[in-house]
């Protein structure tokens, strides 16, 4: 957590007021209330959960272990299923979304070609399109390929990131100077190896964010998957939860114990992506600027 | 060598190695080969299916006739179909208000963050963040949770004062059920991308305002908020163009408000029930697409009432 202000951190530092501390305290808990209630409520059995125990606390009897064996062997351990599917989704789409982000974001920021100004204003208007609009047609599209109800469904149209071009741009355009790629070319190095060796670590915080907010971006996809999927062996965990969630709606007295394991299973389904924030928090810190500064 | 070197002011370095065509040229296709494979997806799929739902929107099918060419009907039926304007309607009501009010939280926790360095602010900068890590249909999922009235916390704490707890799943609450749903999603995110911009600032910009005598709160509304500017209109954008396609959190809702949510609720959820739930792809793309436009129109509109105050992009 390494913060830019050091400039200024001796001033900073007297300024400790006491009301504004108070009041993001509010602010936090106001945050953290929903996993609170997940967490602590994930410990109980379908009785406990409806039994009308303190909806804030835990069970008298704390099972965890015995709810997360439940949550992994329900229905052939689908659940698994679902969390290596989303995974499967995240790193897919996110990885390669980034790369062709990269590319591109360094295409339009270095190089002066033909329609090079056209192009890059039609991927900024494409910011604007809703994603939502593209998944009827390309569903259709991708049905006549017969390539719907497969893992392709879900990762070919998460390859796309208009945004991700946007960051890589403004960020290569201004981390990258132009006398450090002539300088390379000048030693002999092809537009590739300049590319790779040169621009590439100059360009890290950008492209981890990038590569963070892609992969959360196919993670948190529902849309798409709940179009193009049937079978319930490929669904990302979002889509798995909400099937879950409908049926115990559906069956309200009959699908008690269904509702304790669509609890832990939101509870685990969190917590890959948490982690990957906090320990890449370094890294996107950095790059995340970026778009808000222009 | 050939007359595309014209067209543009020569970089000086690259004079002195070879003659400008050959680079010109090489440059060109270079750079053609690095936005190539983006451009390839984005052909297939964001132009291709625009074009398709566009097409698609054109033709109704019929049980007697099969499909026929109807040119702006399924638009015309959709801008006079009660299910779309009220979604619209909505959507719209919704923006309005749940886009001031996130956007006003955010800034005023950047602020507070930017303003006051500790240990604690630096743990609430995270804690406040984390919903953004969350699918936001995990985050329905878990207030759809905390709102219900068999398992949820509301009635046991407004029993305590001897209150009966609001229902936020019910007709009249919904509304501000889904406002706090989304404010508690992305306010982080934003409250995260003004901080960066705060950050950013040039502290002595502070001393010198302090010099002439500027209180903090001067601070604050003279120097930072005009400086963050283009950080609060590009999340403004990207709130409004997320907002108007609202789907995922009344989509995971509609189970637990049954009756309160219908299949019509926001433009987004009818072009669904339209296309996956009747398979009536005509109407739903031709839906999709109007919604498409609505959104073009309310970004567009924005940013030209902002723009005489700062350019975006």
């Amino acid at each position: 957590m390494s913060d830019h202000t050091s400039v200024s951190a001796g001033q900073r530092r007297a300024q400790r007021y006491l009301p504004l501390q108070i009041l993001l305290g509010f602010l936090v808990i106001y945050f953290l209330v929903p996993f609170w209630w997940v967490i602590v409520n994930s410990s109980k059995d379908a009785p406990g959960l409806f039994g009308g125990g303190n909806t804030l606390w835990f069970a008298d009897q704390i099972d965890y272990l015995g709810n997360l064996k439940q949550l992994f062997t329900y229905d052939g351990g689908i659940y698994l299923r679902w969390i290596l599917n989303s995974t499967l989704y995240a790193l897919a789409g996110g990885i390669g979304a980034t790369v062709l982000a990269v590319m591109a974001g360094y295409g339009f920021a270095k190089y002066r070609f033909a329609a090079r100004r056209f192009s890059f204003a039609v991927v900024l208007g494409a910011l604007m399109v809703p994603a939502t609009a593209l998944v009827i047609p390309t569903f259709i599209m991708f049905a006549q390929l017969g390539l719907t109800n497969t893992v392709w469904a879900v990762i070919l149209p998460s390859l796309l990131n208009p945004f991700g071009v946007y960051l890589m741009h403004v960020y290569a355009r201004d981390a990258v100077p132009d006398e450090i790629l002539d300088a390379a070319r000048a030693d002999g190095a092809g537009e590739l190896r300049t590319f790779v060796q040169i621009a590439l670590p100059l360009m890290r915080p950008a492209v981890v964010t990038v590569l963070l907010l892609s992969a959360v971006a196919s993670w948190n996809n529902y849309f798409l998957p709940l179009a193009m999927l049937s079978d319930n062996r490929l669904f990302p965990v979002t889509v798995g939860l909400g099937l879950w969630q409908g049926v115990a709606s559906a069956n309200n007295a009959g699908g008690t114990s269904l509702w304790s394991l669509i609890i832990l299973g939101s509870l685990v389904s969190v917590i890959p992506l948490i982690i990957a924030f906090f320990s890449l928090q370094r890294h996107w810190r950095g790059g995340l600027s970026v778009g808000g500064l222009r | 060598m050939t007359s595309i070197t014209e067209k543009r002011a020569p970089r000086t370095h690259n004079e002195k190695r070879k003659t400008r065509g050959t680079i010109q040229r090489r440059e060109h296709l270079t750079g053609w080969l690095f936005v190539g494979p983006f451009g390839v997806v984005f052909l297939a799929f964001l132009i291709a299916p625009l074009a398709y739902a566009l097409y698609l929107s054109l033709f109704q099918k019929k049980l007697i006739g099969g499909t026929s060419f109807v040119l702006f009907d399924n638009y015309v039926k959709a801008f006079t179909d009660p299910s779309f304007l009220s979604g619209a309607w909505f959507v719209i009501r919704f923006a309005l208000v749940a886009i001031p009010v996130q956007i006003a939280i955010a800034l005023a926790m950047a602020l507070i963050l930017d303003a006051v360095t500790s240990l604690f602010t630096r743990f609430s900068r995270l804690m406040i963040f984390l919903p953004y890590a969350i699918p936001t249909v995990i985050g329905a999922v878990m207030w759809g949770f905390l709102y219900s009235r068999s398992f949820g916390p509301l009635t046991d704490v407004f029993g305590f004062f001897g209150a009966t707890a609001p229902d936020f799943l019910s007709k009249s609450l919904i509304f501000y059920g889904l406002l706090n749903i989304v404010t508690w999603q992305w306010a982080g995110y934003y409250m995260i991308i003004l901080y960066a911009a705060l950050q950013g600032i040039d502290p002595t910009l502070y001393e010198a305002a302090r010099m002439d005598g500027a209180g903090r709160w001067q601070i604050a509304r003279r120097i930072k908020i005009p400086l963050i500017a283009p950080a609060l209109i590009l999340i403004l954008v990207f709130s409004l163009i997320g907002t108007l396609q609202f789907f995922n959190e009344p989509q995971i809702l509609r189970y637990l408000a049954a009756g309160t949510i219908g299949s019509d609720f926001t433009p987004n959820m009818y072009a669904y029930q339209q296309a996956f739930g009747l398979a009536n792809f005509n109407y739903g793309s031709a839906i999709s697409f109007a919604l498409g436009g609505l959104v073009f129109i309310c970004v567009y509109a924005f940013l030209f009432f902002t723009r005489k105050r700062r350019s975006f992009l």
